[in-house]
């Protein structure tokens, strides 16, 4: 069966690569916006934290002998510390200025981590290899299912539901948004508000290491894996905004899809097509598709 | 403000002599980063405008100019003015959209646009992909002073410096200018007071871009090459560090950035070696070969500790200028 003389297949294929790529998107906006709504600074350095996830899960694989699924927990929780580190020690002390020196903090340091990790490998591309129980593929009748990426796709796609129910559903996430509204009200209320902050700069960090954990068996692992995939990702963020939780997984999902779709008819516009979408969304609907009106 | 006319007396004489005393390609390169940072600070410093993608406007330019030069054979002033043009049409397309967008959007929307340019340069026939264009001609000045001369082409570029920044003067202390200082101040403010704000950020955007365009075209002459590390978001980077780094919302602070960025890129190489030396760790070699790591370094020690940057901080110290350290303050 083909559709546009493309085998069926292979589209599928390729539709399933965009919606893997479209976790990775999901997951990062995710932490940008739940770092944005009570920071009200764009993580600049977001996409250098998911290429220290990467870097870190290839460090212990390489010299510790660790396997992925030690990784996969231990990763996520030293980029946190990190983050939580990081806000602790500078972030912290330019939240009375404008938030233009919070990003400007955040440039130095995605330019600084991509500097060490290049200084000490060069920019040439590392890989390990996905643990052996998905290393394989599976039929499932109409398609033939890489199990790695299918694995992906799940794991992100609950990490991200999880994420949604903590901050909408709970009364952590209650508060939490409480915070983002207005943050000394919160504290008037006996909430420990700059924990809550560091502590959700820290799980956004987290966020991002753990995409670079579930990204590196995909892609090669290089200290400028972050920054291309970065800037895409704001452009996500651009065209779904920054106030809704579900808009950002939901925009991140839809864009890898199109993008998949797009690079199996028109592979040159695949980089592009995403700037593309944003340009016309905010032509026609400048706050964004899941955006409020301020 | 006497001692500011001094000042400026002063730069234009060490300008004039410097070929004496440094390699002027070397001074050339300042100059055409100095006028970029001026241009980005156009923005930054006096309009409140925050644009993370103004590389695309430096190495698009020279990207068009390089190609008007090598392969369409124009003058060499016709080449720099269609780099110029060019970025102002970018400027006019990026700029169009983002001021839909305020704050951090508008950042991102700059990022986004001139990521998707990146990809525009690298696939585009005419830009010789990865490697660039080479050997593009310096050419003549009218048919009538050789550029190939290094001392020739250093007081064109001088000019050229000049001329860019005595329009930003011009323009910041222009009745428009003071229109986008009050945006900047007050946006709610100004539109409540009648003014087309849309239409003010706009023109600012284009006449940044077109300045940025105007240095980035300039450079490609002076070093006959156009490379996609003009048009990377870290040139976008390095843009906003040298405007940080002088001084934002002060006129003369990012030509001090431009100067001590680039001065330390030159010599970052030989410091590593240095302190290899010194202490016996081999990995300081690779200082050299990854500059990101401290610029990066220098960019966090600037937010943390040095925010007013090499001027603010001197007008801060010397309160040669209020304002000027006040304006450096609150951007």
């Amino acid at each position: 069966m083909e559709i546009l003389g493309v085998p069926l297949q292979a589209l599928l294929a390729q539709l399933f690569l965009g919606l893997a790529n479209g976790c990775f998107y999901a997951l990062l906006s995710l932490g940008l916006a739940i770092i944005f709504g009570l920071l009200n600074v764009i993580n600049l350095s977001h996409g250098a934290l998911y290429m220290l996830g990467a870097f870190v899960t290839w460090m212990g694989l390489q010299y510790l002998g660790l396997s992925y699924w030690v990784m996969l927990l231990v990763t996520p929780l030293l980029v946190g510390v990190f983050g939580v580190i990081v806000e602790r020690t500078t972030l912290r002390r330019l939240y009375r200025l404008d938030h233009l020196y919070g990003m400007l903090l955040m440039i130095g340091l995605a330019l600084a981590l991509e500097g060490v990790f290049h200084s000490f490998y060069g920019v040439s591309g590392r890989s390990y290899a996905a643990p052996e129980v998905l290393a394989g593929a599976t039929d499932i009748g109409f398609m033939v299912l890489p199990d790695y990426r299918a694995w992906v796709v799940a794991v992100s796609l609950s990490v991200c539901f999880a994420t949604w129910f903590l901050i909408e559903k709970t009364r952590l996430g209650a508060t939490l948004r409480a915070g983002t509204e207005n943050p000394k009200m919160v504290e008037a209320f006996g909430v420990n508000v700059p924990l809550m902050v560091t502590l959700t700069y820290g799980f956004g960090a987290a966020l991002a290491g753990f995409a670079g954990v579930l990204a590196a068996p995909m892609v090669q692992v290089s200290p400028l894996m972050g920054t291309n995939l970065i800037v895409v990702v704001f452009a996500v963020v651009v065209i779904g905004g920054l106030s809704s939780i579900l808009g950002a997984i939901l925009t991140g999902l839809g864009l890898g899809l199109i993008e998949g779709a797009v690079g199996i008819f028109y592979p040159q516009l695949s980089a592009t097509v995403v700037f593309i979408i944003m340009a016309i969304v905010i032509m026609l609907r400048p706050v964004g598709l899941f955006g409020r009106e301020k | 403000m006497n001692l500011t006319r001094l000042g400026y007396a002063l730069a234009v004489a060490v300008l004039v002599i410097a070929p004496a005393f440094l390699y002027p390609v070397l001074v050339m390169k300042v100059l055409c980063y100095a006028l970029f940072a001026c241009a980005f600070n156009l923005l930054i410093g006096f309009s409140g405008l925050v644009s993370f993608g103004h590389a695309t406007f430096f190495g698009g330019a020279a990207y068009f100019c390089g190609y008007a030069l090598a392969s369409l054979g124009l003058p060499t002033v016709l080449g720099i003015l269609t780099g110029t043009a060019a970025s102002a049409l970018i400027g006019l397309f990026v700029g169009s959209l983002a001021i839909r967008r305020q704050g951090v959007y508008f950042s991102m929307i700059t990022l986004a646009l001139a990521q998707m340019l990146y990809y525009f340069y690298l696939q585009a026939p005419f830009t010789g992909g990865e490697d660039g264009l080479q050997s593009i001609p310096r050419g003549t000045l009218f048919g009538i002073v050789d550029l190939r001369d290094d001392v020739a082409m250093y007081y064109f570029v001088v000019a050229i410096f000049i001329a860019g920044f005595a329009l930003i003067m011009r323009v910041v202390h222009s009745p428009f200018g003071q229109v986008l200082q009050a945006i900047k101040d007050n946006e709610p403010r100004a539109v409540s007071l009648g003014y087309d704000v849309g239409k003010y950020k706009l023109l600012a955007f284009v006449l940044s871009a077109a300045l940025a365009g105007l240095a980035g075209a300039t450079k490609s002459v002076v070093l006959g090459a156009a490379t996609l590390t003009d048009v990377h978001w870290a040139m976008s980077g390095h843009v906003i560090l040298m405007t940080l780094m002088g001084g934002m919302g002060t006129f003369a602070g990012p030509i001090f950035g431009a100067a001590i960025i680039v001065a330390l890129e030159n010599k970052l190489g030989d410091v590593g070696n240095l302190l290899a030396d010194f202490t016996g760790v081999g990995w300081f070699r690779a200082i050299g070969v990854s500059v990101p790591l401290v610029t990066g370094l220098i960019f966090m020690t600037c937010v943390l500790a040095f925010r007013r940057g090499v001027l603010g901080e001197l007008a801060h110290f010397l309160r040669l200028d209020r304002r000027q350290a006040k304006g450096a303050d609150d951007v």
